[in-house]
């Protein structure tokens, strides 16, 4: 049988492969119990030995996205038939829902934050970015170590002077505020990241398409913009991982009203006892999006930088 | 198409002049051929025209309208890249598609498909409609490249060696067929080549560029056997112009300092007795290289004669070229 030299044999395959699975069967037992943690019972949770076979339960749940009062025996006998499973769960506690919890509301801060910064940082990253790669800017050079400059240190450094300015402003607290703080952190990664896969696209591209009729602008959005997809995509997923996970800027500035999930998760342990399996559930809730954007955004990291079809 | 007029064009890159002070006329359904050794600023001056490179000084006119601070798609000029560049992402047809369906030209959906059918007819690319640009050949990239201009009617073709990389059929094919759109349709060509015979058969004028300069502008015959100086009379013609010192011919002592002479230039039997040293069979052709007092000289072997190597002939020039001290064309 023959083959490429560059192919790696049936056997390199293997041991890679089986590497890679090892590995990967190592990261993933956290995240597998978390996962397995949020679908058991309280005491199933706390139990010892742990337990790996165990009788499935939504109530961390139901306790996630509920507050609840407790109540008498006599009161609960009291009580109409339970409505929902919800409602069943939680009585068999002693409880009733109160109502719902925070939990929506600060995921939704979340989303709006994670994904309303990370489009605006891609937005402006890309427009950014064209323009270093491709005229001349006086001063380019410095403009874009200053740029970088912005991220040498921790931008929890600056947290001070943010929060004084935010109060001033009336930005604290608010989606804007967030979405504005988010955008100039990632900024700077953004325009830097995608410099570097704006430059790798040949010139030749757009001359072609202003010889073919197009303006400058129509030829960025249809020929640069499909061709830099790669460098979209994995820019994008870096700056929603970092504005997602955010947490010190998110305890300092947020409380209410635009409270992401990160600072909301650990006060759940507060309300009512260790209630693992709710906080399981909230981690299992926070972890999804971001791995689902991922997954979205696959074919585009995977499909790799098309070059090629210029003769060099 | 329309006629493009060049008066004083220059472009300089840093301290390096790439084109000085070009004028030229392209007229109205010509067929004009840029020749130069590299680097001589032929890419640049299809650039200038097309309006991606901004002139230092001097003005392009398209149909008689000074175009210099129109944007390249206001021009409405087609280009085939010296390095081919199809949009990777695109599908061949869709590549093709492209031009006419810029905001400028906005062809009706019909249309589009018949030009592309016609244009992939001509150069053969039928079969590969289909394929991403990436999935291509060098050659079929090529033939893409020069599809995507040929689907248009624009004021001016400019094409930087658009043959380079096909095959010798292919290549005497399209070269019949880009003759034909020019005769046929009338449309005018700016055309970059390093090929004799595409320059020999397609022009209607030549261009000889040398650093930056038009050395010489005229019909290709013209250019062939009037070339102003010895760099460009050896642009045209094979096997190459031979250049010699005058003194060498009892004729031609004292005409010039340096006399050229091609095949047909010289005549074997009597006069300087010449060595054979070699002899190269080309098929279409045969080349006896020659040596005269230790210069060497390279010509066909005469119709009715077969040389050998080693043999010594007599060469005798006739009517050839003379040159001056530095190089220019005494008339
Ligand atoms: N963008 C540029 N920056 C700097 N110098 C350039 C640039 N473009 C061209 N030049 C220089 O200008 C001169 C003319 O270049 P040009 O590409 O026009 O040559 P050419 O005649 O097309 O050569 P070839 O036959 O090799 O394609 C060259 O010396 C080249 O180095
Ligand atoms: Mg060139």
């Amino acid at each position: 049988m023959s083959h490429s030299i560059t192919d790696a044999t049936l056997r390199q395959k293997t041991i890679a492969g089986t590497l890679v699975i090892l590995y990967a069967s190592i990261t993933m037992v956290p995240l597998l119990w978390i996962f397995m943690t949020g679908f058991k019972t309280p005491p199933d949770s706390i139990s010892y030995p742990p337990k790996i076979v165990y009788q499935p339960s939504l109530e961390g749940y139901v306790n996630l996205f509920t507050t609840r009062t407790r109540v008498s025996p006599e009161k609960l006998a009291e009580l109409p038939p339970p409505k929902n499973f919800a409602e069943e769960i939680v009585r068999n506690r002693e409880m009733v829902i109160a109502g719902p919890s925070k939990f929506g509301e600060r995921f939704l801060n979340s989303i709006i934050i994670g994904f309303g910064s990370t489009f605006l940082s891609i937005f402006l990253g890309t427009l950014a970015a064209y323009a270093f790669s491709r005229f001349s800017i006086p001063l380019a050079d410095d403009l874009l170590f200053f740029i970088l400059s912005t991220r040498m240190m921790p931008p929890i450094a600056v947290a001070i002077p943010i929060f004084l300015m935010y109060r001033q402003l009336g930005l604290s607290d608010t989606h804007l505020g967030m979405i504005l703080l988010y955008t100039a952190v990632n900024i700077s990664l953004a325009v830097w990241l995608l410099k570097g896969f704006i430059d790798e696209i040949p010139r030749e591209y757009e001359e072609a398409a202003l010889i073919d009729g197009y303006t400058r602008f129509q030829a960025f959005y249809k020929v640069v913009l499909p061709q830099a997809a790669t460098g979209i995509a994995s820019t994008a997923i870096f700056c929603l991982i970092f504005a997602w996970n955010e947490y010190a800027f998110a305890v300092l500035l947020t409380s209410g009203t635009a409270q992401t999930a990160p600072p909301f998760i650990p006060t759940i342990i507060g309300v009512g006892g260790l209630d693992w399996p709710a906080v399981a559930a909230g981690a299992t809730l926070f972890l999804l999006p971001v791995m689902i954007f991922t997954v979205m955004l696959r074919k585009h990291l995977l499909r790799g930088i098309t070059f090629g079809a210029v003769r060099k | 198409m329309a006629e493009v007029v060049l008066s004083g064009l220059s472009k300089s890159f840093g301290n390096k002049i790439a084109v000085a002070d070009i004028d030229m006329r392209i007229d109205d359904g010509s067929f004009v051929v840029l020749l130069g050794p590299t680097g001589a600023g032929k890419t640049t001056t299809l650039r200038l025209i097309s309006g991606l490179e901004k002139a230092d000084a001097g003005t392009v006119s398209i149909k008689g309208r000074i175009v210099d601070h129109d944007t390249p798609a206001m021009r409405d000029v087609a280009m085939v890249f010296q390095q081919y560049s199809l949009y990777p992402h695109l599908t061949v047809r869709d590549n093709l598609a492209f031009p006419l369906r810029s905001p400028i030209l906005k062809t009706p959906k019909k249309e589009i498909e018949e030009k592309i059918a016609q244009v992939a007819e001509v150069l053969r690319i039928k079969d590969k409609l289909d394929n991403r640009a990436t999935e291509l050949s060098g050659g079929e990239m090529q033939r893409v490249s020069i599809g995507r201009a040929l689907v248009r009617d624009p004021t001016i073709y400019l094409m930087d060696e658009p043959l380079s990389s096909l095959d010798a059929r292919l290549r005497a094919d399209l070269r019949i067929e880009l003759k034909r759109i020019q005769a046929d349709l009338g449309a005018t060509l700016l055309y970059v080549t390093h090929d004799q015979i595409e320059a020999m058969t397609m022009a209607t004028h030549v261009g000889v560029l040398q650093d930056g300069r038009l050395v010489q502008f005229g019909s290709p015959r013209d250019v062939y056997e009037r070339p102003n100086s010895i760099d460009v009379a050896g642009r045209l013609g094979l096997p190459r112009i031979n250049i010699l010192p005058a003194d060498l011919f009892p004729a031609t002592r004292g005409k010039g300092h340096r006399i050229g002479l091609r095949p047909e230039h010289i005549r074997f039997g009597d006069g300087q007795p010449a060595l054979v040293k070699r002899i190269e069979h080309l098929g279409d052709q045969i080349r006896v290289h020659l040596e005269i007092e230790g210069h060497a000289l390279v010509c066909l072997q005469p119709r009715l004669r077969s040389l050998s190597v080693g043999e010594r002939i007599g060469v005798q020039p006739i009517d050839p070229l003379f040159f001056d001290e530095n190089g220019n064309r005494r008339a």
